[in-house]
């Protein structure tokens, strides 16, 4: 028998804390390398400067240890957890929300979050979080933070293609989103397309796409050169940063997929601004 | 070059600003979001006063983090104007004659613009931190019970900020598309 690893829910909270706020003030290096690039490749002056000033406020972000947006989001969490782990002294998303609360609080953060979407009252705590969970193997316990912002969630979009739409229809609707969001989401824009599952499955797949920040070109070369066509259909539009045109409307475009049903070809883009943030440890 | 501004403006300096010019806008500017702007025109509509008198005074849609010990504010930016857009049209007939967010503006708010003389700013978005460093004191003025949301004052320093739309209703953001677009072909 595998032994059984404790993990105390005390040691949750202060990991989701120490997350939440370095998500919050230390952009991802990968963001940090993608807007470098841009600056090198962005042809129109306006916009070369809108991206000096993007990233040298991620500088002054990191180094006097200031959010890098004042939108510091809505806490989804992504937790990976072993199944030989046992959580001792409380429940996972008791843990995890009240380090949020910590995080929040103690980083200065602000606090978006309302109880209730219709009437609209502040928890005063930017709790609850969003949890995802998932059952892995082993012992570990694996905390990723990724704040978001709402100028940019705002403008994401899902919809329920048919097979008849193919690739055809899933680019078509990918560009319509971006051009729709315009100058809203903050552009330099970050993209997470999900393809594929159902309704609810789509759009996880479209946030994960988001969220992780996959390291290097797609491993499928048919998604990697789907991946690379969207991106310069996308900085073939001319909003450019800020939306007063330039080349860089978007620095990535990431697909996830997912097996679907033979009459469905869900697709879901969710929407990401140049503060796309996400903190990680393991447990 | 930038052009050195006060806030609250003259009807002349609003007049002479063009879509695309830049600005430092230094002076006094409120803070105001969704919510506080839902109140504002449950207000108006009802005939009663605003809780701020707001009359040739500028609007910046803005919901700051917390201003930590020893600081003058929290990051602040700019929040989507679009959300706004319902809620514009009779606070400029009110009498608000400069607004700061980010994003387009709906046709009927570039209406309202022009009929009012009154013009739309933009700040870079997501450039909270350094933003930060134009905010000289933050100060709650009304709806404290909504937390970021509340209406602050806010004494600005050389705030950047870009002309989106001019009181004769040009818009940079269809502008500047344009000039790259045409820079490129
Ligand atoms: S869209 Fe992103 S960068 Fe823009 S205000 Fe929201 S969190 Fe900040």
């Amino acid at each position: 028998m595998e032994s059984i690893r404790t993990i105390p829910s005390a040691a949750i909270t202060d990991c989701v804390a120490r997350l939440c706020i370095r998500a919050c003030t230390v952009l991802p290096g990968q963001v940090v390398t993608l807007l470098e690039a841009a600056g090198r490749t962005e042809p129109y002056p306006p916009a070369q400067n809108t991206l000096r000033l993007i990233r040298q406020n991620a500088v002054v972000a990191a180094t006097k240890n200031v959010p890098i947006c004042q939108d510091t989001g809505m806490a989804v969490v992504f937790a990976e957890v072993g199944q030989d782990v046992h959580i001792a002294g409380g429940t996972l998303e008791d843990a995890v929300n009240a380090g949020v609360a910590r995080g929040y609080a103690e980083g200065w953060l602000r606090k978006s979050v309302i109880r209730d979407p219709l009437r609209r009252q502040n928890t005063g705590d930017n709790t609850p979080a969003v949890l995802h969970v998932r059952l892995t193997a082993g012992d570990h316990l694996k905390l990723t933070v990724s704040p978001k912002g709402f100028g940019s969630e705002n403008m994401s979009r899902l919809a329920m293609l048919t097979p008849a739409d193919g690739l055809e229809g899933v680019k078509a609707f990918v560009l319509e989103t971006v051009r729709l969001a315009g100058a809203n989401p903050c552009p330099p824009i970050m993209l997470g397309v999900g393809i594929g599952g159902t309704f609810e499955q789509v759009a996880l797949l479209a946030k994960e796409a988001l969220v992780e920040l996959r390291e290097g070109p797609h491993p499928d070369p048919y998604y990697a050169a789907l991946e690379e066509e969207l991106l310069s259909s996308i900085n073939r539009l001319g909003i450019g940063p800020q939306g007063f045109g330039g080349r860089t409307t978007a620095l990535s475009v990431r697909i996830k997929t997912a097996p679907t049903h033979i009459a469905g070809l869900p697709v879901a883009v969710n929407m990401g601004c140049h503060v796309t943030r996400h903190a990680t440890e393991t447990l | 070059m930038a052009l050195s501004l006060q806030s609250p403006f003259t009807q002349q300096v609003l007049d002479s600003l063009r879509a695309g010019d830049q600005v430092l806008l230094s002076g006094v500017v409120y803070t105001a979001r969704d919510a506080a702007h839902a109140r504002f025109c449950t207000a108006l509509a009802a005939g009663e006063p605003l809780p701020v008198d707001l009359r040739g005074q500028t609007i910046f849609y803005a919901g700051p983090t917390p201003t930590p010990p020893g600081k003058a504010s929290g990051a602040i930016g700019p929040t989507t104007s679009t959300r706004m857009d319902p809620y514009t049209p009779p606070l400029l007939a009110y009498g608000v004659k400069a607004l700061i967010g980010k994003g387009q503006r709906s046709e009927e708010v570039k209406a309202a613009l022009m009929q009012n003389g009154a013009a739309y700013f933009v700040a870079v978005g997501g450039c909270a931190a350094s933003l930060a460093a134009c905010v000289q004191s933050v100060e709650v003025l009304a709806y404290p019970d909504l937390g970021t949301e509340s209406v602050k004052k806010l004494v600005i320093r050389d705030l950047p900020l870009t002309v989106a739309i001019d009181t004769r209703g040009e818009d940079f953001y269809r502008e500047g598309q344009k000039r790259y677009l045409e820079s490129v072909r």
